[in-house]
């Protein structure tokens, strides 16, 4: 095929072009004409079909997002906001961090391990692209009944891929969650959380001025993977009818992004670069474009200078290619030869591609020939803004009506039955099958990782300084009702922290839907985001960044809302944090929060086939006196665990487990007590010299608390039910290994 | 005084700045050492650490072993310089020959992570001496290819000679012949182990403070020469 130049759009106005099988609508190719005031290039149509996609425009979020700007907290934390790769937060001593989730829902559901190991690989080139060293990773992730065939595929493909991925990085996994449910059928998710590190002075942006500076492509060599992946893949619902998309899948290279990272940082160390971007969803396009737009607006890139894996890609696929591995970066020419140097010592191909020019274009020419030429911004951040149409679904009222009832246990032996059943549950069992995949050691600053209710990780070996981060979503009740469901996500993540001892300080979050073309979904999606950034208004949280992953939707079943909302915090002695095992016999166990019994979005109801009526309504002023009590009290706290997902018999059970420790405990309504997942409450143990102490600050936070019984022995009671530690443990740990082998 | 214990960067090496903690906290020198040159700096001995050296492309190990680095690590060892090679390092000193047998895949394909007991059966070594005979400790095991494999014969010429230096204990993590999870060469002063001693330094980070005692061990015989 001849090359496509701008003369050529020019000279044949009238062209057919394939704008629609690039994912453009109608009037979007239109707005493209106006802009450029001729028809766009195939290249140029190429990189604004990609740029322009939901994934990559966030066209149907956008709308919605800006109230995390204009809600927000002032925050002197935050030392970069939304709109770069990833936010920074200040946690004192001079040290920043950086964290973000990214979504790689749909290329794993085609490719489980390639498709999980480059979410890995992408999440962490958007925190190095920072300027930092990415410390930690954390995976939730959705799926479809554990028992489902299609799980069994895609389970075991996607923990390999991430622990593939992950554990040759050297990044050690430290948390995150698996949840099933029979949405997810079809449209699995697979989140990936990062956190990295640097001094202030360190930060990095994506930005391309001065000109004369060179543009350097270094990294793995451009290749045909993921043409459109990302973009195309995240941007539509999967229907039987559409051929396959396998191509579309980007294969990873975990060893060039190990390299690539030691690179980067001794390149950064010498304060070589500009400004910097990583290649991801999008590829050059992206890079390309956004660079300049932060920048003064004007580039020249030499597209035949890109190094390709293989030689037959035209110009268009060098633009959407999401080849992984890849950086970009702005260096000043006397700064070249000590910046290649650097690539040459890590085996790291480096090539300059272009200059910053003058002007306010960026022009892209082929062996010479003009085939982009367009206003960098046009294509990076102006793409189409929908308003699309909202509808509260009928299912919520029909659900408010509704009456909902389940079995609960009563006698003793059917409470132990129930407990027994609840902790074998899959969404409740042990994870180590999955967990113990990953490498949770590496890098050596591991202080807790799951199944704690947060993973910390240690900062500085002389000042003990850490962080800590955890995420959480409760999607049933999401369903029940959005704006409570984001708030009780938010909620709980902060919880989570200050249950391990760490003080919250900022919030990043992917919110996973269906399609925003269902008006129901949508409505969902805008509740959502209204809860989140009330809450975070509510808790005095900066939120940093995010993610949307829409069409997580096959035919007309979307996936249940889930919002997963990621909360990091500060430490300031990791020596002094709270983990969630019993440590010892002998010490009183206390429940910490009030509750109300009701079993709606539980995981009790859930095991019973019900979701119930109505979704808990977040307190957060009770659970920001919460979070205070548990700071304060950290002291005199042995263990301390959160009571969410399976109520207080989860809570209980895990605490006991984890260093096979009993307990003996009473309670009053038993069945309710144990099952009920009424948010607020967390389960700790002290000595009993500090019972004074714990009334003291139960008074001074307003917070209720109950004494419920006291640990030792080699048996779990409660009330007249026995079970012992083996039988828990059995129940516990074999679910996994049955299902997944 | 101090002894200079050098830490060997592979491209991809991934625990290189845990095995240098574990040597300082043990007392003794991290010296950074590259891949690409053949300089070991005058250091006394010489951790290769665990990680994916070129990515475990071709074989763990097998591109590792052709480093620069490696050729002045060969001659030094012949000549009796320690060498302690933890995980991807045990599968770099089986490649170049200084210790026999393979790392293969884990019998049941997995990657594993987990707190592992072993029995510490030679305490002759450079690496060992700090134990007790029979010693039983508690290090992270965590690896993908960790199933010690060999033909019969070396087999049977390890365990006579007494070069099993660690062996897995409750739980067969990966399917190694004779549970074994560590060897040494017959001289004593090359260590291959699987597991991570140096994720067991501080209770703060590790299941234990038992790793500690491979790099104490180490510089007590640095002393004694």
């Amino acid at each position: 095929m001849a090359l496509d130049t701008v003369t050529t759009a020019t000279q044949n106005p009238d062209t057919k072009q394939p704008f629609a099988e690039l994912g453009l609508k109608e009037d979007e190719y239109a707005r493209i004409k106006t802009i450029l005031g001729r028809r766009p290039t195939s290249s140029e149509l190429a990189m604004y079909s990609v740029m322009w996609s939901e994934h990559c425009s966030y066209k149907s979020s956008k709308i919605h997002l800006k109230q995390f700007g204009e809600k927000a907290v002032k925050s002197d934390a935050l030392l970069v906001g939304i709109g770069e790769n990833a936010g920074v937060v200040d946690i004192g001593q001079n040290y920043a961090i950086t964290f973000k989730i990214e979504s790689h829902n749909h290329p794993s559901f085609i490719e489980p391990y390639q498709g999980a190991a480059t979410g890995v690989g992408g999440i962490v080139r958007d925190i190095l692209t920072m300027g930092a060293r990415p410390i930690a990773v954390m995976d939730p992730l959705r799926f479809g009944l554990a028992d489902a065939p299609d799980t069994r595929r895609l389970l075991p493909g996607i923990v390999a891929g991430i622990g593939g991925y992950g554990n040759c990085l050297g990044l050690p996994n430290i948390g995150g969650e698996i949840v099933f449910d029979e949405t997810y059928a079809g449209n699995p998710l697979v989140n990936a959380l990062c956190v990295g590190v640097m001094k202030h002075e360190d930060i990095k942006l994506a930005t391309a001025h001065g000109t004369g500076n060179l543009v350097v492509l270094f990294g793995a060599k451009t290749g045909g993977d993921g043409i459109g992946g990302v973009s195309v893949l995240a941007s539509e619902t999967f229907s039987d009818a559409k051929p396959t998309k396998r191509p579309a899948v980007q294969v990873g290279d975990p060893f060039a992004e190990k390299v690539l990272i030691e690179c980067c940082l001794e390149i950064f160390k010498a304060d070589l670069v500009i400004g910097i971007q990583d290649l991801g969803g999008a590829g050059l396009s992206c890079a390309t474009s956004e660079l300049a737009s932060a920048g003064s607006g004007g580039m020249q890139i030499n597209l035949e200078k890109v190094p390709l894996r293989d030689p037959s890609l035209s110009p268009e696929e060098i633009l959407m290619s999401e080849s992984q591995e890849r950086m970009c970066a702005i260096v000043a020419p006397e700064k070249i030869k000590t910046f290649m140097a650097i690539c040459k010592k890590w085996d790291v191909t480096a090539t300059v591609i272009g200059e910053v020019t003058d002007g306010e274009r960026l022009h892209i020419t082929f062996n010479g020939e003009l085939i982009v030429d367009v206003p960098p911004r046009t294509v990076a951040h102006d793409g189409p803004v929908y308003n699309r149409p909202i509808k509260k679904p009928d299912y919520i009222d029909q659900l408010t009506k509704s009456k909902f009832e389940v079995p609960l246990p009563t006698a003793p032996d059917e409470v132990k039955a129930a407990i027994l059943k609840l902790i074998a549950s899959p969404n409740i069992a042990d994870k180590s099958w999955v967990t113990s995949q990953y490498d949770k050691y590496v890098q050596g600053n591991t202080v807790l990782a799951q199944p704690e209710d947060s993973g910390l990780i240690r900062i500085d070996e002389q000042t003990h300084l850490g962080v800590a981060v955890s995420t959480d979503a409760n999607a049933r009740w999401s369903y029940l009702d959005p704006y409570e469901g984001a708030k009780l996500a938010l909620a709980e993540s902060c919880r989570n922290i200050a249950t391990t001892g760490a003080k919250p300080l900022a919030v990043t979050n992917c919110l996973n839907f269906g399609s925003p073309e269902d008006p129901g979904v949508m409505w969902q999606f805008a509740e959502t985001v209204r809860g989140l950034a009330d809450a975070a208004l509510e808790l005095g949280l900066p939120i940093t960044g995010g993610n949307v992953s829409f069409y997580n939707q096959t035919g007309a079943v979307a996936i249940l809302p889930t919002p997963v909302i990621g909360v990091l915090g500060v430490i300031q002695d990791v020596r002094k944090r709270t983990p969630m095992g019993i440590p010892a016999a002998g010490l009183d166990l206390y429940l910490i929060g009030k509750y109300n019994g009701n079993l709606s979005g539980s995981e009790w109801a859930y095991l019973h086939g019900e979701i119930g009526n109505a979704s808990p309504v977040a307190d957060l002023e009770m659970e920001k006196r919460l979070v205070n009590f548990l700071l304060d009290g950290q002291p005199i706290f042995e263990s301390a665990h959160d009571v969410s997902n399976g109520g207080l018999a989860a809570t209980i059970v895990e605490s006991v487990l984890k260093n096979k420790i009993g307990a003996r405990i009473e309670l009053n309504d038993v069945a309710n007590a144990l099952f009920s997942e009424t948010p607020g409450r967390v389960l700790v143990s002290i000595k009993d010299s500090a019972t004074n102490e714990i009334v003291n600050l139960a008074g001074k936070y307003q917070i209720p608390i109950y004494k419920i019984g006291t640990t030792g022995g080699t048996d779990l009671e409660i009330n007249l039910a026995v079970i012992s530690i083996e039988e828990l443990s059995k129940a516990h740990t074999e679910t996994f290994p049955k299902l997944f082998g | 005084m101090s002894f200079r214990i050098g830490v060997v960067t592979f491209p991809g090496s991934l625990d290189d700045r845990d095995a240098a903690r574990a040597v300082e906290m043990a007392g003794g020198i991290a010296v950074p050492l590259f891949h690409a040159s053949d300089d070991l700096k005058e250091v006394q001995a010489v951790v290769l650490p665990g990680g994916f050296s070129y990515g475990d492309y071709l074989r763990c190990g097998a591109i590792a072993r052709f480093a620069p680095i490696m050729n002045s690590i060969v001659t030094a060892a012949d000549h009796g310089f320690p060498v302690l090679g933890i995980c991807n390092g045990f599968q770099v000193l089986c490649e170049s020959h200084l210790l026999p047998g393979a790392l293969t895949r884990n019998s049941n394909l997995h990657f594993l992570c987990r707190d592992q007991k072993l029995k510490i059966e030679n305490t002759n070594t450079m690496w060992t001496t700090g134990f007790k005979q029979d010693q039983e400790i508690l290090i992270p095991l965590k690896n993908g290819e960790g199933s010690f494999q060999c033909d019969d014969e070396t087999l049977n010429m390890l365990e006579s000679e007494g070069r099993v230096i660690a062996r897995y204990v409750d739980f067969d993590p990966n399917g190694s012949r004779n549970l074994i999870a560590g060897i040494s060469n017959e001289r004593g002063n090359i260590v291959g182990l699987m597991p991570h001693p140096e994720h067991a330094i501080e209770s703060l980070t590790g299941p234990s403070t038992d790793g500690l005692t491979f790099f104490t061990s180490v510089l007590h015989q640095l002393v004694g020469r």
